[in-house]
C-alpha cells in the first residue's frame, strides 16, 4: 500500500499533478466534501480526505471485461462526479480497459502485462462480467485466454478486487437458469483478496467513484456489509429511501401502470416492485445527475442489484404474492385427502360395531 | 435461492397443498363417519330444520344471559382477536393482493397504520387469553397440547406481521419470510387441528341446530 505520507514531497503526486493542471486546493476539498457526503463520512473527514487524495499518487486500475454486455462501463462513463476524465486522468490511472484503451491485439496484451508487473502488489483490478467456468471457461475468451485462468492469475498480485455490477458480483444475468455457462460472481473464485461488490444491472456510477475516491484517500476499502458492498451506499432498501413511501404506509397502491393511482405517483409495490428486498443507493443518488430513477419513471425497482434476481419470479409480481401451485396439483392434492378421508372413515366403521340398543 | 425465494415458492406451495389435502381428508372423513340412527319421528319439517341450523349459527355468536358473568371477559377477548384477524386478513394490502392474485377478487384495503393498530389489539387479547387459560384451573385441565400449538401457530404470523410493518428487527426481507413462513406454518396445521374450525364452524352450528329442531329443542 502506498504511504501518503512518504509522498508528501513528491511532484508525481495527485495534488502536484491537479495544481500543474490548475485545479487548486479549493476544488479538490470541494470534491472530498461531496465523496465524503456521498459515502456517509462525518463532515470533518472532507478535510482529511482532501488532504491524502493530495498527497497520494495515482493508483493503477486494471480493468478486465468478462461475461458482460458493457453496460457496467457505460454507467462509469456517466459518472457525473468526478467524470470519467477525471478519474482516468487525475485520480487513477486506468491501465487497461479493453473499450476504452486505443490498443488492440498483441499491444493490449503486452499493455496488460506491462501494468501488472509495474504495479504488482499495488493495482485495483476491476472486473465486469461473470466468469464462465463449464467446460474450463471455455464460453468466454479474451486473447485465446479463458476468462477463468486471466482473473486467477491478474487476481494473484491484485491489491483489491472490485467486482462491478451484478454479474461480476453474483453471476448475473448469465448465471440465471439454466447457466449454460457454469458462470459465477468473483467471490466464488477469490478467497485471498479483498473484494468490494458494486452490484447492480447496471451499478450506480457515483457509488464506483465513492468507492475508487475512498480507497485512494484512505488505502484501504470502504466498510462493507455481509455480501461485501460499500454500506454507505448499501445499507438501506430502495424502499426505506423512496419517495413514494409514504403512499405505501398510507395503503395507497397504483393498481396498474395507467390507473388513477399511478397517475397520482402512489406506491408500486403492487405492481411488483421490489424496493423493500433490494440494498442500493438509487433512490438517494439517483441516475443521470440525479434526474431520476425507475420508481420515479413509474417502474418498479426489478431488484437487480440483488443476487439472483433474475430468477425471483416475474417482475411484476409484488412481494406479498407466492408462486401458485396450479389447479392440477390442487385437484390431485384433494383427491388424496378424499381417497385418505374415505379410507380413514371405513376404517372407523368397521373398527365400531352398530351398537346393537339401536336396533328398532 | 434465499429464504425468502423459499418461502413465497416451494414452502408456500407445499403449505397450500397440505392445506387442500388435510381439508378434503379431514371433511371426507367426518361426513362419512357412522352416525347413531335416528328413530323418533322427526318434530319439524326440512325448512324448519334449516331455519333452526340457521338461527344456531347466529344465536351461539353471544352466550346465555345466565353464563355471561362467568364468560364475559373471555368472549369479549374471543371476539376482539376473531374480529381483529378477520380486519387484517381482509383489510391488510399485502394480503387482499395475494387473494386477489390466487383468485383474482380485489377490495380496498386499509391503511397501514389502521392494520398495525388492529395487530397490537389482537396480540393484546391473544396473550390475555392464554394468560387466563394458563390460570384458570378448568380451562388448564381441558387444554391440550393443540389448544396451545394452535395459539402459537396463530399468534406468530401476526406478531412477524406487526415487526414487518415496523422493520424493527431485521430487514424487511428476512420479516417478510419469517412471516410469510409462520402463516404457512398455520396452514400447514390448520386441517389437523383445532383450528379446523375456521372453516368447519358454522357447518358445525347448523348441522348441531338442524338436529335440535328436529327434536324440538331450543336453537
Amino acid at each position: 500500500m502506498q504511504n501518503a505520507d512518504d509522498n508528501e514531497n513528491d511532484d508525481n503526486t495527485l495534488g502536484a499533478m491537479l495544481a500543474a493542471r490548475g485545479i487548486g486546493r479549493r476544488s479538490l476539498l470541494k470534491f472530498a466534501i461531496a465523496m465524503a457526503s456521498s459515502l456517509a463520512l462525518p463532515p470533518g473527514v472532507a478535510p482529511l480526505m482532501a488532504a491524502n487524495l493530495a498527497k497520494a499518487k495515482r493508483r493503477s486500475v486494471i480493468w478486465l471485461s468478462f461475461q458482460e454486455c458493457t453496460g457496467c462501463t457505460e454507467t462509469l462513463l456517466r459518472s457525473s462526479s468526478p467524470t470519467i476524465e477525471q478519474l482516468i486522468f487525475d485520480f487513477i490511472s486506468l491501465d487497461y480497459q479493453e473499450t476504452l484503451m486505443a490498443a488492440a491485439g498483441a499491444a493490449a496484451e503486452k499493455t496488460l502485462r506491462d501494468a501488472i508487473a509495474a504495479n504488482k502488489g499495488e493495482y485495483l483490478l476491476a472486473i465486469d462480467g461473470s466468469i464462465p467456468t463449464k467446460d474450463s471457461g471455455v464460453y468466454s475468451l479474451t486473447g485465446g485466454r479463458s476468462n477463468l485462468d486471466m482473473l486467477k492469475e491478474i487476481a494473484a498480485d491484485a491489491k483489491a478486487i472490485l467486482a462491478i455490477g451484478t454479474c461480476a458480483a453474483y453471476g448475473g444475468i448469465p448465471k440465471a437458469f439454466p447457466n449454460p455457462t457454469g458462470a459465477v460472481g468473483v467471490e466464488d473464485l477469490v478467497s485471498n483478496k479483498p473484494i468490494i461488490n458494486i452490484p447492480g444491472c447496471p451499478p450506480v456510477p457515483e457509488v464506483l467513484s465513492g468507492v475508487l475516491a475512498y480507497f485512494i484517500s484512505f488505502g484501504k476499502l470502504p466498510d462493507l456489509d455481509e455480501r461485501k458492498r460499500p454500506l454507505a451506499y448499501f445499507g438501506a432498501t430502495i424502499h426505506d429511501q423512496c419517495y413514494r413511501r409514504a403512499f405505501y404506509d398510507q395503503g395507497k397502491f397504483a393498481h396498474s401502470f395507467d390507473d388513477e393511482g399511478a397517475r397520482q405517483g402512489w406506491c408500486l409495490f403492487e405492481l411488483g416492485c421490489k424496493g423493500p428486498t433490494t440494498h442500493n443507493a438509487c433512490a438517494s443518488l439517483k441516475w443521470n445527475n440525479g434526474t431520476s430513477f425507475p420508481i420515479q419513471s413509474g417502474h418498479g425497482c426489478i431488484g437487480c442489484s440483488e443476487p439472483d434476481f433474475w430468477d425471483a419470479g416475474s417482475f411484476y409480481t409484488s412481494l406479498a404474492g407466492g408462486s401458485a401451485t396450479g389447479w392440477r396439483n390442487a385437484g390431485v392434492a384433494a383427491a388424496v385427502g378424499i381417497a385418505a378421508g374415505a379410507a380413514a372413515a371405513l376404517a372407523a366403521r368397521n373398527k365400531s360395531r352398530p351398537d346393537p340398543e339401536d336396533k328398532p | 435461492m434465499t429464504l425468502l425465494d423459499f418461502a413465497r415458492g416451494p414452502a408456500f406451495q407445499a403449505s397450500v397443498l397440505i392445506l387442500i389435502a388435510g381439508s378434503a381428508w379431514r371433511v371426507v372423513a367426518m361426513v362419512l363417519l357412522r352416525r347413531k340412527p335416528q328413530f323418533a319421528a322427526p318434530r319439524h319439517g326440512l325448512p324448519a330444520r334449516v331455519g333452526g341450523g340457521a338461527a344456531t349459527i347466529l344465536s351461539r355468536f353471544a352466550p346465555r344471559r345466565a353464563f355471561w358473568p362467568r364468560i364475559a371477559v373471555s368472549v369479549v377477548l374471543s371476539a376482539t382477536f376473531h374480529i381483529g384477524l378477520a380486519i387484517i386478513i381482509f383489510g391488510g394490502a399485502p394480503h387482499i393482493l395475494l387473494i386477489r392474485q390466487l383468485t383474482g377478487l380485489t377490495w380496498p384495503s386499509l391503511p397501514k397504520g389502521v392494520i398495525v393498530i388492529v395487530s397490537g389489539v389482537t396480540l393484546a387479547s391473544m396473550i390475555a387469553l392464554l394468560i387466563r387459560r394458563l390460570n384458570h384451573p378448568v380451562l388448564r385441565l381441558l387444554s391440550t397440547a393443540d389448544d396451545y400449538l394452535s395459539w402459537l401457530l396463530v399468534f406468530l404470523p401476526v406478531l412477524t406481521g406487526i415487526l414487518l410493518s415496523g422493520e424493527t428487527i431485521g430487514g424487511y426481507a428476512t420479516l417478510l419470510a419469517l412471516h410469510i413462513l409462520s402463516v404457512e406454518l398455520m396452514m400447514i396445521w390448520l386441517p389437523f387441528g383445532k383450528l379446523m374450525h375456521a372453516g368447519l364452524v358454522f357447518a358445525g352450528r347448523g348441522l348441531m341446530g338442524m338436529n335440535f329442531s328436529r327434536k324440538g329443542a331450543a336453537t
